[in-house]
């Protein structure tokens, strides 16, 4: 029988949610690397053993880590694991050094993007959002940073080097932070195309690129953001998240600041689908693994007030692709919820009735195991959720 | 200060404890002249996983919310380069890296 795992990243450590297929009662295990901010943590689809996390910290800055055996033990790649008395190392270890490429033959001249005051201002590496290992090899993983750029990993996460297309394909000082910092937080891999990849960034918006990183393209087309003055800007927009269907990867679903839309020619370009949601600004967005016209978000009142409407937690799912929502509300809370959910904490698992998931800055993870009709809560009191993922495991 | 190597006694905040795996206060060996920077070069040889938890990557700095004190001084601003007190070199104090204390 199948399982599922869950990997919950918190404001204070990571946790791991196992059930079986049934989904009914679960396994908590956990806090992993207690204390720290775990933005993200995902697992290789080729071996759902190697889980890779992102650990980061105020005080001591960022790490990496990863497990072979689901989540037990960690390890930073690059140091033995277990094995504290292998050292010294020399050269030392670096498995948490993300240093932006300026060389002249590889990287680019870029240095600056734009500041909240308008003015230019450098890169400075701050922490890793979101991992995302190869869908072919475990030992191949990207990391997409803050400040936005991607980096990428051929040996486990011992090394790290910049895809510098991106930073520097030419619109990068009119990217800009958002309030959660400038932050490239999505990266999606086409399944069926080795070659494309695709990222977003708050706020500057979604890219693509067609040939494995080395050049890149904003597809903002048809994206209208508020307060940009150009309609047409080919950049600037606050992506909060994308979404894909992997036995469907031209169509993506994005969830931006406000509005929800949708894209049936890989983001070439975009098209509205908030219909009749109560309110278009959200975070999260996700698609039904077993159908790509059902699409799940959990709306948000506003970019004032990050909290559910009426304080009811709710998610919508549309099942005809966007513009016609229906209200999910069974086992989630009628009334005085006030948590937001982040932009990486809502996952679906890939069991026959897909399992949908997502995790609140209340600490609270829910789970569907019926594709939204149903909704439990896993757990209640955990630290502030920001990321959920799952792991099919047959 | 001579060029032999000092046993210096170092103090870490506790999440690089748990890195590290190192219980309380250590000693390290340390080669040459007892520096910041020879300090800091000795432990991250020595415990490789914190490279980049004290100071950062590229710049080398200090990271923001550490601080280094010796002989009840704050040498945070100091040079890297200037050589520590002979209390430190000779491990009759320690050298504590100390987090600063804010956030929730």
């Amino acid at each position: 029988m199948s399982k599922v795992r869950v990997l919950v990243g918190t404001r204070k450590g990571a946790f791991i949610l196992s059930s079986d297929g049934k989904r009914d009662k679960w396994d908590v295990s956990g806090p992993f690397f207690a204390g720290w901010e775990i933005y993200h943590m995902k697992g290789s689809p080729v071996n759902p053993e190697r889980v890779y996390v992102s650990q980061t910290s105020a005080w001591f800055g960022q790490l990496f880590q990863a497990s072979d055996d689901g989540g037990k033990t960690w390890y930073q790649p690059g140091v033995k694991p277990d094995d504290p008395n292998a050292q010294p190392q020399w050269p030392p270890v670096k498995s948490n050094r993300f240093v932006y490429d300026s060389s002249d033959a590889t990287g680019k001249p870029l240095t600056t993007h734009q500041w909240y005051d308008g003015t230019q201002h450098p890169w400075e590496f701050k922490r890793v959002w979101h991992v995302e290992p190869s869908l072919t090899d475990p030992n191949m993983v990207y990391a997409g940073v803050e400040d936005a750029a991607i980096f990428k990993s051929t040996d486990g996460g011992a090394n790290w080097s910049e895809m510098p297309g991106l930073r520097g394909h030419g619109t990068g000082p009119k990217w800009q932070p958002g309030a959660g910092g400038m932050c490239l937080h999505t990266i999606i891999l086409d399944p069926q195309n080795p070659d494309r990849i695709f990222i977003a960034i708050s706020a500057a918006g979604a890219f693509r690129t067609d040939d494995g990183g080395k050049t890149w393209k904003p597809i903002n087309k048809g994206l209208v953001s508020q307060f940009i003055p150009d309609p047409n800007a080919e950049v600037g927009h606050c992506v909060h998240h994308i979404a894909m269907n992997p036995e469907r990867p031209n169509t993506l679903f994005m969830q931006k600041h406000w509005d929800v839309m949708r894209s049936d020619d890989a983001g070439d370009s975009w098209r509205e689908v908030s219909g009749n949601l109560p309110t278009d600004f959200g975070f999260v967005i996700d698609v039904n693994s077993n159908d790509p016209e059902t699409v799940y978000v959990v709306p948000i009142k506003s970019d004032s007030e990050h909290f559910p409407l009426e304080g009811k937690l709710r998610v919508y799912r549309s099942k005809s692709g966007g513009n016609e929502w229906e209200e999910l509300a069974k086992g989630l809370p009628e009334k005085d919820c006030y948590v937001n959910v982040l932009r990486d904490a809502m996952a679906v698992d890939r069991l026959d009735k897909c399992g949908v998931y997502f995790g609140t800055t209340g600490g609270q993870v829910y789970v569907s195991p019926d594709g939204g009709d149903t909704w439990k809560a896993i757990v209640h009191d955990l630290p502030a959720v920001l990321s959920v993922e799952v792991q099919t495991i047959s | 200060m001579s060029d032999s190597v000092h046993q210096i006694r170092v103090q870490i905040p506790y999440h690089l404890r748990n890195l590290a795996r190192v219980d309380g206060e250590f000693a390290l060996a340390v080669a040459g002249p007892v520096t910041i920077r020879s300090v800091l070069d000795a432990l991250e040889v020595r415990y490789p996983m914190l490279c980049g938890t004290i100071r950062e990557h590229d710049t080398m700095k200090r990271r923001a919310f550490l601080r280094f004190f010796a002989c009840e001084e704050d040498l945070s601003h100091q040079s890297p380069d200037l050589e520590l007190p002979e209390a430190v070199a000779s491990g009759k104090e320690p050298f504590l890296i100390i987090g600063a204390i804010a956030g929730g």
